[in-house]
């Protein structure tokens, strides 16, 4: 690039950085307050959209001039819907489960008569004299944010904003460069693909870029169907632009004009964010042809996927782009030299793609200076299942599992038992509680017979059943496999039909070592990494939990109490009030009966297990109880 | 029946204006029964033949595609499309027994439309709200830490909406 051109890519990038400052500082400085409301995905199931409603319609009767604004998410899905407050002279403040009447008291008591109400606070988000902060929560401090940096604290649907927060400047810095040299900074970074393999981004970006053909695609993996998995949607809705960053440069790095983001068809409202920040990008120059006044021509589509989750794998995916089923194909060729129309095709991950920015912008050294050996920089996870505070977390690589499990995210509620930690979705495993030192990395993941996958991780208690988990994997599996090879389309088929007999306590001993041969030949043989990883969640908990196994086939006991055919729920008529009727009313099939003393009894031919009565129970009776094996209920008198 | 054939009159000129407004190539097959679905609410038999003239490729390749992807749907949904979220928080937090609920409920299987077409049940992998599970969509709005009675109470609410009445 010749220095005319230099300096016309930092003009006009400098022009637009200067005004997208000028409306941010307006914003911040104005001597208005600014209410922010988490509207992402999670935060409008929660009722966000009513708290918006209700602060605007609080503060025009206040007659309060405010700035409100709708952004995505913090990550902390327990705590939601949160709020962040500004007013001039206190610092911001996070307000966590916040409901129309909070919102209301809110706006009386702090925006006019200037009491924050500590009760409701999470925290203050700047270090302050008067208040707590944030920080002093475990999850807070804990965390790295890189990729989550901005999610929740700018509006996602203003380019503006983004760019006043360091959004493309990464781009700017990249147009001043040559493409070789991104990709050798790529590479040094050690950074690794976050779709689940981790193949080394920099390797296929060079590969990509070597490829003879032309034109060549950039597309964001964006299909992010392990159930249990929100990572990207999450990123998706609260900053678009980091996404579009990191797609624009590898597009660069790579020679390609044109970039796709394939986006999941569960998720509307990313789709709606993403369309805006394409346009809004266009809009101000930075999408489209000559970007910011240099050669680099590039335009961006989405591409909304349809509902298959093996799309997700990279030669599927571009079937599907194609118009066709999605049918993986064997590889190589890799997608990188022959990919969509046959054109050499650039797959990331959106979490690869979003750290990308990050990278050229803080410099190899920041990047590699986080996280282990092999495994560099920060790994976003979806933590759910039977945790206090559920979430989107970043995270440090080198982490350890006990550290993510307990620290950040509270640990186990009720004061059950951890049992196991489901790593990776249905191609990952099942960790007992002896990986909980574990530290978080690619290798060690894959050693212990789980993988990194995109950052799904389930938290399982005493009361799971990991055969019956097992179970649910291979039902997933074998429902989305797409059918093309034999060892994948009738494998999962047979595998799932012994899991079900043993779940029902019809299992024989010797099928345990089918299972085993039949997880093991799939893995050999299927065509596609849907196939090959299939068998992960049995061979794991085979493992590790092989005693559970057993229990199901010797015994017909779910050691869990979760397999309903091998559970009933009763009634210990010792602890049982006779006054009390919450449990019949509980009962949607009303199984639930008096007895001649007025001792509830319950009908096991009309139960359906559903547990509702066990919840309806009064604490200080606990007389529902669930048994198994089924010969060890109590006859009834 | 002038009521269906009516009915078939709008379908017919829908789609005739939607694929003069679309260019041909077979990469166009998704999108365009995206937006049939979007519009209609399902793939009736008669767009997917249409589709597969104007893209010159045979009817079998359109039901191939549509019957591949999990998006596609080839009866109307119901008034309320109830969709039970299957995703793995869900399901250790009994995503079974809220689906058998509604099943129950509305006295159908999933997959399928209750006769007066008010309800359609339906099995969906991931939501993306694991940390709200279980989790049940009832037409746009999620509804987070389902319960059986949870299910009762939306079939009420329903119900007074019905009737004109608000729910309390």
């Amino acid at each position: 690039m010749n220095p005319e051109q230099k300096f016309s890519v930092q003009q006009s990038f400098a022009r637009l950085r200067s005004l997208a400052l000028d409306k941010w500082q307006s914003l911040k400085r104005g001597g208005e307050p600014t209410i922010l409301v988490g509207s992402a995905t999670c935060g409008r199931a929660s009722g966000a959209l009513e708290i918006f409603k209700a602060f605007q319609e609080e503060t025009e009767r206040a007659g309060i001039r405010a700035h409100l604004l709708q952004v995505g998410c913090l990550g902390h899905c327990y705590a939601e819907p949160l709020v962040i407050i500004s007013r001039p002279g206190f610092p911001a403040i996070v307000y966590s489960r916040v409901n129309p009447v909070i919102a209301s008291l809110l706006v009386h008591s702090f925006l006019l008569a200037g009491d924050p109400c500590m009760e409701l606070m999470l925290g203050a988000l700047e270090e302050n004299d008067s208040f707590p902060t944030v920080f002093e929560l475990p999850r807070f401090r804990m965390e790295t944010r890189l990729l989550l940096k901005r999610c929740g604290l700018i509006d996602p649907e203003d380019i503006d904003q983004s760019i006043a927060n360091a959004g493309y400047e990464g781009l700017c810095r990249v147009l001043q460069q040559e493409p070789a040299e991104v990709i050798s900074l790529l590479t040094h970074s050690g950074l690794r693909g976050r779709g689940g393999a981790g193949f080394p981004a920099g390797k296929k970006w060079e590969i990509c870029a070597r490829a003879e053909g032309s034109p060549k695609y950039v597309i964001a993996n964006a299909d992010e169907g392990d159930p249990g998995a929100f990572m990207d949607r999450s990123l998706l809705e609260s900053d678009p632009h980091q996404t579009l960053e990191g797609l624009m440069i590898a597009g660069y790095a790579i020679g390609a004009s044109s970039g796709i983001i394939y986006l999941r068809s569960e998720y509307p409202l990313a789709a709606e964010r993403v369309q805006k920040a394409i346009s809004q990008a266009e809009a101000a120059g930075l999408l489209g042809e000559k970007i910011l006044g240099s050669d680099f021509s590039f335009r961006v589509s989405l591409f909304r996927a349809s509902g298959a989750f093996v799309c997700g794998e990279e030669t599927a995916l571009i079937q599907s782009i194609e118009g066709k089923r999605g049918m993986p194909r064997f590889r190589p060729p890799y997608p990188a030299i022959t990919g969509l129309k046959g054109k050499p095709t650039l797959i990331n991950n959106v979490k690869t793609l979003s750290a990308v920015p990050h990278i050229v912008l803080n410099g190899v050294q920041s990047f590699t200076s986080i996280g282990t050996e092999g495994s560099k920089g920060t790994m976003v996870f979806a933590l759910v299942g039977k945790v206090n505070n559920a979430g989107l977390i970043e995270v440090p690589m080198g982490m350890t599992l006990g550290q993510l499990i307990f620290d950040l995210s509270g640990g186990i509620p009720q004061g059950k038992r951890f049992k196991a930690v489901q790593i990776g979705g249905p191609s990952g495993g099942c960790l007992p509680e002896k990986f909980l030192s574990l530290p978080i990395d690619f290798e060690s993941f894959k050693e212990a017979g789980a993988m990194m996958g995109s950052g799904g991780m389930v938290v399982l208690d005493e009361d799971d059943c990991m055969v019956e988990v097992a179970r649910y994997f291979l039902d997933f599996t074998q429902r989305e496999s797409c059918g093309k090879c034999t060892f994948c389309r009738l494998g999962t088929w047979q595998m799932l039909n012994l899991l079900e007999e043993m779940t029902q306590g019809k299992g024989r001993i010797e099928d345990l070592r089918l299972l085993q041969e039949l997880a093991e030949d799939i893995q050999v043989g299927a065509l596609c990494n849907l196939g090959k990883t299939a068998p992960n969640p049995i061979l794991t908990t085979l493992r590790y939990f092989q005693d559970e196994y057993e229990a199901h086939i010797l015994q017909r006991k779910c050691p869990a109490r979760r397999c309903r055919a091998l559970t009933a729920f009763y009634i210990v008529p010792e602890k049982c009030e006779r006054s009390c009727d919450a449990c019949v009313g509980s009962c949607p099939v009303e199984a639930i009966k008096n007895d001649r003393r007025m001792k509830k009894i319950i009908d096991q031919e009309k139960c359906v297990k559903c547990g509702s009565c066990s919840g309806a129970c009064p604490p200080q009776y606990q007389a529902v109880v669930k048994i198994s094996p089924l010969s060890e209920v109590p006859p009834i008198r | 029946m002038n009521h269906f054939s009516e009915k078939e009159e709008k379908i017919e000129t829908f789609i005739q204006d939607l694929l003069r407004s679309y260019p041909k190539g077979p990469e166009i097959l998704i999108p365009l029964l995206q937006k049939i679905q979007e519009t209609l609410g399902f793939l009736p038999r008669e767009a997917m033949e249409k589709v597969a003239v104007h893209l010159d490729i045979s009817e079998s390749e359109v039901y191939g595609v549509a019957t591949f992807y999990n998006q596609f749907r080839f009866h109307p949904p119901g008034k309320h499309p109830v969709k039970v979220c299957m995703g793995t928080a869900c399901h250790v937090k009994g995503a079974t027994v809220i689906l058998e609920s509604w099943e129950r409920r509305l006295n159908i299987k999933v997959g399928q439309t209750t006769a007066d077409r008010e309800f359609s049940l339906d099995r969906v992998a991931c939501v993306g709200c694991c940390a709200l599970a279980p989790v049940a969509v009832v037409g746009e709005k999620v509804h987070g830490h389902m319960a059986p009675t949870k299910v009762d109470g939306l079939l009420l609410a329903f119900q007074l909406e019905r009737e004109g009445k608000k729910a309390p």
